[in-house]
């Protein structure tokens, strides 16, 4: 092991970044959905990096992983058939379109 | 380790909600049948889910007197647990009650909706009981998620739909910053259990930023300010019952977790995060008062002084002591009853237009006194209750919390909250005056259908208001005497 | 012992109200009643079961409290739910429960119909009863505190019970806006009492550590000359409030328009009880007012006015309800006075005969008024006693007992005051003497002009049917006492000159209470000229109407003619009601109007008024909460960004 733990952890946030500028920048609703992915993602990376480099006694670190990624996975299918069902009613999914709700 | 090893019991009432839940959902796909049937049927499940919701708080009023026990350290049962519980059943069963007759107005989904219900309702309980990262990321992830569907469950309607993705996409936003804290603090650490992770915090960048990321994951669910911005839009546009369970139900939770971690798992010193949480507390309250005073709609109106409520709660949080724990809770169940009471009288003032905005405006409320007194009282009476007026639940609950703060040496906040009071009786009494002293126009005075359900409902909610005023010091005290056992 | 039980007289008609909110409209009628009934009579059981015990105390306890439970405890403070059992709130239960009882049993019958003669539907028949029973709870309530703040709990839920009942007919416009106007009336006087409250808090609250009556009681004798100054404050709040709650000048005007409400409910809350809660509180509050003169002197004076106001009113009201509503204010008047001359005894004693003989003319109203399908005009009515025979002697009973006929329950009570007020000021004395004049004459001028002569509505008359049995007994009942519930408190002096048995059993009864305080005494003599006097100026007043209205003597034509002058101002109740509308009802309106519009620029005013700041900051919040979610989440992320650098810099 050369690659020390630091790098890891500036790759994810990083990454975690580019994830938060999609979410911000974006009006896409699925861009803004990618972007959250991506933030999800990048803190899996974190949390594998700890456990491999702090605790690779202890599984629940790859469990922590594991379950981020099923959350993901669930955040996904509820975001995409909400966009759908949008979609069907505006045909756009541009967020700067849906502010009947303000005030 | 092996299953038989670990103790079911203190699970019990979470493994109720869990089967009742499967069990409604099964039925979506078991036989086919007419439409007419379905609303039957729907009226069946509400039943099925009541009988589920009241067996888990038979359930948890059993184990009351309990001592805590635990589930290999992920959970923690005890009395902060259970009374939180109790909030959150009563809040999912009142919900249910006003669902009842009101969810045939727009879909025939009925075993879904029921089931997604009990699926927050579990998330929300095992949330309050968590004493470890993992199984509070999931317990939050699971009650997050069945919200963002129950929010949009009125999928032809646009309120509805967008008050849906607003409420999904911020919230996934926010998970991310929950997670990313956890994650810090599981790097710090090498550990995801709140006690292991009080042992070992290193106290330097790491642990710090983990904890203010999770604070900012519990900060969105309580809906404190700057982290309100998804809480009127998606609270007007739900579906009315979900608004009113999740207006309790999310933040009891969530504040619940937020003490246990606070009290459990943080080594900051206590005048760092309770610094935070006031001036949280103060940003919250006051512009939750500030921005309901210029609502038109009921519905909104509510929303914003759901947040302004929760401004208040942050308060026990601050003071962080047992009479402050003990406010919080007491405030918590009155809540439940005068915030779900208001919501319940919202629904019946809706329009009927589902195309457009599904909302109560003030326009609807006028000369109610004169159409149907015993709505208009009743929702005075929560009204009165919300704004703190004696002798209703609310004013104690006020009374306990500021009493906790001054005890604690936190005046100023006090006095803030005091000051907000005044300002929210402003736009509470604004709701009474326009039913009790205005002549209903001509399109309003026709009588509102009231289902049976829904009068259930709002005297549940009236008799709870009234009662927890009037019984102030005696449930106080039982409060008191749980929540010692709390070990501080 | 009974006190244990003492809270079983509320547990009763929360348990009524309770069944009937939840089963009323299933079980029917009949079972409706009966549990409403039931459950007050189970109360007077118990409130006589109290003053037993009561009575059988040794010698030097007086009065007992019972601990519910404690209520608010905060921080050395401590207010309780208990109930205090004395001579007056036995008394008061007594009056509470047992006229509660007789009216629950005649409304049984009498709201089997509605406000249009039509069979009344079960829910509301049964929604009746659940406020009754509700306004039973907090009568009591109100009464049996041991404390201010439970007083305050008790008179806010009357005040409540009482706006449910007079708009009853909430669909009638009049029963709308007299509602309204109770509400908005009675609000200026607890606005007083909340104050009074809250002063005390301040005076008391850190010494005393309870707003109890004995704890607060007990504080005054060690209080010093600037609280003992306060005081006088305290008991004008005080006083504002009971001129709310009992109809008093200068709030009095809600009172007449509350008959809107059906006439079970005047005779109950708008006759019997309620309205004299205010006479009851000032009572109760007797420590305090012996030390602040000068409020004494005002309740007087107010008493006194008002009396004779609202009698000279009387006089030419042609709606039956509003005659015995605007003598319900003015025997109000005689009880304020009585207070403030310091005759609490013979106050208590006239708010217990008036009890029984009002409730007996407003149900008997409401007798005539079912007879006549709801016609409450006496120029409408005429002979009606050959039609209603039982009716008109139980009418003519209660306008006896009211106009003070020698040896009537009326007569006893009113001379005691009457007999306080010549001790402290002969002019009160004399426009107490005329008030009883005119209530004589306005009192059978209304038996006259309803039950004799020709009929002057043949349609009417022709329809006319006698009450059913239902109503019949209870009223009975309350003549009974019209007659002879005055003989409990003939005055102590008889006793000893003329070797009676028994002496003033009432004053024996409250003297514990009033302690310390010597009820007026004259010398015999002086004692009997008085009773003379006010008996003859009752049987004048009592010609005077015969020979105006059944005879219809010449003489007393050009008497009326001599006195027309006055009439526009009695008519139009000396134009107080459109004194106050302008002065108080238009500006509050406008405030209403102003409070519901909700018109951007309206909000933005009020709003102006509370703080420049405050506006500013709703308009920022507003625009703030674009509806676009990208802004957001850009301050959900700033909120993290200074959360982050609190925490990490912190």
């Amino acid at each position: 092991m050369t690659i020390p733990l630091t790098w890891y952890l500036i790759l994810s946030a990083a990454l975690f970044a580019i994830g938060l500028f999609g979410v911000l920048a974006r009006r896409n609703a699925i861009a803004i959905l990618i972007g959250v992915e991506l933030m999800l993602n990048a803190v899996n990376v974190n949390i594998l990096a700890f456990w491999r480099y702090i605790r690779p006694d202890d599984p629940s670190g790859q469990v922590f992983a594991i379950i981020v990624l099923t959350v993901a996975a669930a955040e996904a299918a509820v975001g995409l058939a909400l966009f759908i069902s949008i979609y069907r009613t505006r045909r756009s999914i541009n967020v700067d379109h849906l502010d009947a709700l303000k005030g | 380790m092996n299953l038989s090893s670990l103790n079911w019991n203190s699970l019990l009432p979470e493994l109720v909600i869990v089967a009742t839940s499967l069990i409604v959902l099964i039925t979506a796909v078991v036989g086919k049948v007419s439409r007419v049937d379905r609303i039957a049927r729907g009226h069946a499940l509400a039943v099925v889910t009541l009988i589920g919701l009241l067996i888990a708080a038979g359930l948890t009023i059993m184990q009351l007197s309990q001592p805590a026990s635990d589930f290999m350290g992920m959970v923690q049962s005890d009395a902060l647990s259970h009374y939180l519980n109790l909030v959150i059943l009563l809040a999912a069963a009142l919900a249910v009650l006003l669902a009842w007759d009101y969810l045939g107005r727009f879909t025939y989904s009925f075993s879904e909706f029921y089931s997604l219900l009990l699926l927050a309702v579990a998330g929300m309980m095992f949330l309050g009981k968590s004493t470890e990262l993992i199984t509070l990321f999931v317990s939050l992830e699971i009650l997050s998620i069945s919200l963002y569907i129950l929010t949009g469950f009125n999928r032809h309607q646009l309120a509805s739909a967008e008050a849906s993705l607003k409420y999904f996409l911020l919230g996934a936003f926010a998970s991310g910053f929950i997670v990313y804290g956890a994650a810090l603090l599981y790097g710090d650490t090498g550990s995801t259990w709140f006690s292991d992770i009080a042992a070992n915090a290193s106290g330097g960048f790491l642990t710090l930023a983990g904890f203010a990321l999770l604070l900012v994951g519990f900060a969105f669910k309580i809906a404190a300010v700057p982290f309100h911005m998804w809480t009127p839009d998606a609270y007007q546009g739900a579906p009315t019952p979900v608004t009113a369970f999740m207006s309790v139900g999310t933040k009891a939770a969530a504040l619940v977790a937020l003490f246990r971690v606070l009290q459990s798992a943080v080594s900051a010193p206590y005048e760092t995060w309770a610094w935070a949480l006031a001036i949280l507390s103060l940003l919250t309250m006051t512009v939750g008062n500030v921005a309901a005073l210029r609502q038109t709609s009921i519905k909104r109106l509510l929303a914003y002084s759901s947040i302004a409520q929760a401004g208040y709660m942050l308060i026990g949080l601050v003071a962080g002591t047992v009479l402050g724990l003990q406010a919080m809770l007491f405030y918590l169940f009155a809540y439940a009853f005068m915030n779900i009471g208001a919501f319940a009288c919202a629904s019946l003032l809706e329009s009927d237009d589902w195309s457009e905005l599904q909302d109560a405006s003030m326009a609807n409320a006028r000369g109610l006194f004169s159409r149907q007194p015993l709505l208009a009282t009743a929702l005075a009476i929560f009204m009165f209750s919300l704004a703190g007026i004696p002798p209703l639940a609310g004013f104690f609950g006020k009374l306990y919390l500021f009493d906790a703060a001054i005890d604690a040496g936190w005046l100023w906040l006090a006095l803030v909250a005091v000051i907000n009071s005044v300002i929210s009786a402003y736009y509470y009494m604004r709701v009474v005056v326009v039913m009790f002293m205005e002549a209903p126009d001509e399109s309003t005075r026709v009588r509102l259908p009231i289902p049976d359900s829904a009068i259930l409902a709002i005297v549940i909610a009236v008799l709870g208001a009234l009662l927890l005023g009037i019984l102030a010091g005696p449930s106080f005290a039982s409060l008191g005497q749980a929540v010692v056992a709390w070990r501080f | 012992m009974i006190f244990d039980y003492a809270w079983l007289i509320l547990l009763f008609p929360a348990l009524g109200l309770l069944f009937n909110a939840f089963f009323g409209r299933r079980v029917g009628h009949k079972v409706a009643a009966i549990v409403a009934n039931l459950a007050v009579a189970l109360s007077f059981l118990m409130a006589v079961a109290l003053a037993m015990g009561l009575s059988a105390l040794p010698g030097d306890e007086s009065s007992v409290e019972v601990l519910l439970w404690p209520w608010i405890h905060i921080a050395g403070f401590q207010v309780d739910m208990a109930l205090l059992i004395d001579p007056l709130s036995s008394v008061m239960i007594l009056v509470v429960t047992g006229i509660g009882l007789l009216i629950h049993i005649y409304s049984a019958t009498y709201m089997k119909v509605d406000d249009e003669h039509q069979p009344m539907d079960e829910r509301r028949y049964a929604r009746f009863f659940v406020y009754m029973n509700l306004f039973i709870l907090m009568m009591l309530t109100l009464v049996l505190a041991n404390n201010y703040v439970m007083l305050y709990l008790g008179w806010e839920g009357v005040g409540l019970a009482s706006y449910l009942l007079i708009g009853f007919w909430f669909y009638k416009p009049s029963a709308a806006d007299a509602a309204k106007k109770a509400f908005l009336v009675n609000r200026v006087g607890d606005f007083g009492m909340a104050l009074a409250i809250m002063w005390m808090f301040f005076l008391f609250g850190k010494e005393a550590g309870s707003l109890s009556f004995d704890a607060v009681f007990a504080a005054l004798e060690t209080a010093s000359p600037a609280v003992v100054a306060a005081l006088t404050g305290v008991t004008l709040l005080l006083l504002l409030a009971a001129t709310g709650k009992s109809a008093q000048i200068p709030l009095f005007v809600w009172l007449p328009d509350a008959m809107e409400g059906p006439s079970p409910v005047s005779a109950l809350i708008h006759a019997a009880t309620m309205v004299t809660a205010g006479v009851y509180m000032l009572a109760r509050s007797h420590p305090l007012l012996e030390l602040a003169p000068a409020t004494m002197t005002l309740i007087a004076w107010i008493g006194g006015l008002t009396a004779l106001m609202a009698a000279s009113i009387a006089i030419v009201q042609t709606d039956l309800k509003r005659i015995l509503a605007y003598s319900t204010i003015s025997q109000l008047g005689y009880m304020f006075l009585g207070v403030g001359v310091g005759a609490y005894v013979a106050s208590v004693f006239h708010l217990y005969t008036h009890a029984f003989f009002k409730a007996l003319l407003f149900l008997a109203a409401g007798s005539v008024m079912h007879a006549l399908h709801g016609e409450l005009n006496i120029d409408l009515m005429g002979g009606l006693r050959k039609k209603l025979p039982v009716t008109y002697a139980q009418f003519l009973i209660g306008a006896l007992a009211l106009a003070g006929f020698p040896l009537l329950s009326g007569y006893w009570s009113k001379d005691a005051i009457l007999l306080g007020a010549f001790v402290t000021s002969y002019p009160l004395y004399a426009i107490g003497l005329f008030t009883a004049l005119l209530t004589a004459f306005y009192s059978l001028r209304a038996v006259y002009r309803a039950f004799h002569g020709q009929p002057r509505d043949e349609h009417l008359y022709d329809h006319a049917h006698e009450q059913p049995r239902g109503m019949t007994w209870p009223l009975w009942a309350l003549a009974f006492g019209a007659v002879f519930a005055g003989l409990l408190g003939l005055p102590a002096i008889f006793g000893k000159e003329f070797g009676f048995p028994v002496g003033n059993l009432i004053e024996g009864w409250l003297k514990p209470t009033f302690e310390g305080l010597s009820e007026p005494h004259v010398a015999f003599s002086t004692e009997m000229a008085l009773f003379i006097s006010s008996g003859f100026v009752a049987l004048i007043g009592i010609y005077l109407a015969y020979a105006r209205y059944v005879k219809q003597s010449g003489w007393t034509l050009s008497l009326q003619k001599a006195l027309s002058p006055l009439q526009p101002a009695l008519e139009n109740k000396y134009w107080v009601d459109e004194i106050y509308f302008a002065v108080i009802v238009n500006p509050l309106r406008a405030l209403a109007r102003f409070f519901a519009t909700g018109a951007e620029g309206v909000i933005d005013g009020v709003v102006n008024g509370v703080g420049a700041v405050t506006t500013a900051a709703g308009v920022g919040i507003a625009r703030l909460q674009t509806g676009l979610l990208s802004w957001y989440a850009l301050s959900l992320f700033l909120g993290v960004v200074l959360l982050l650098i609190y925490f990490v810099f912190a």
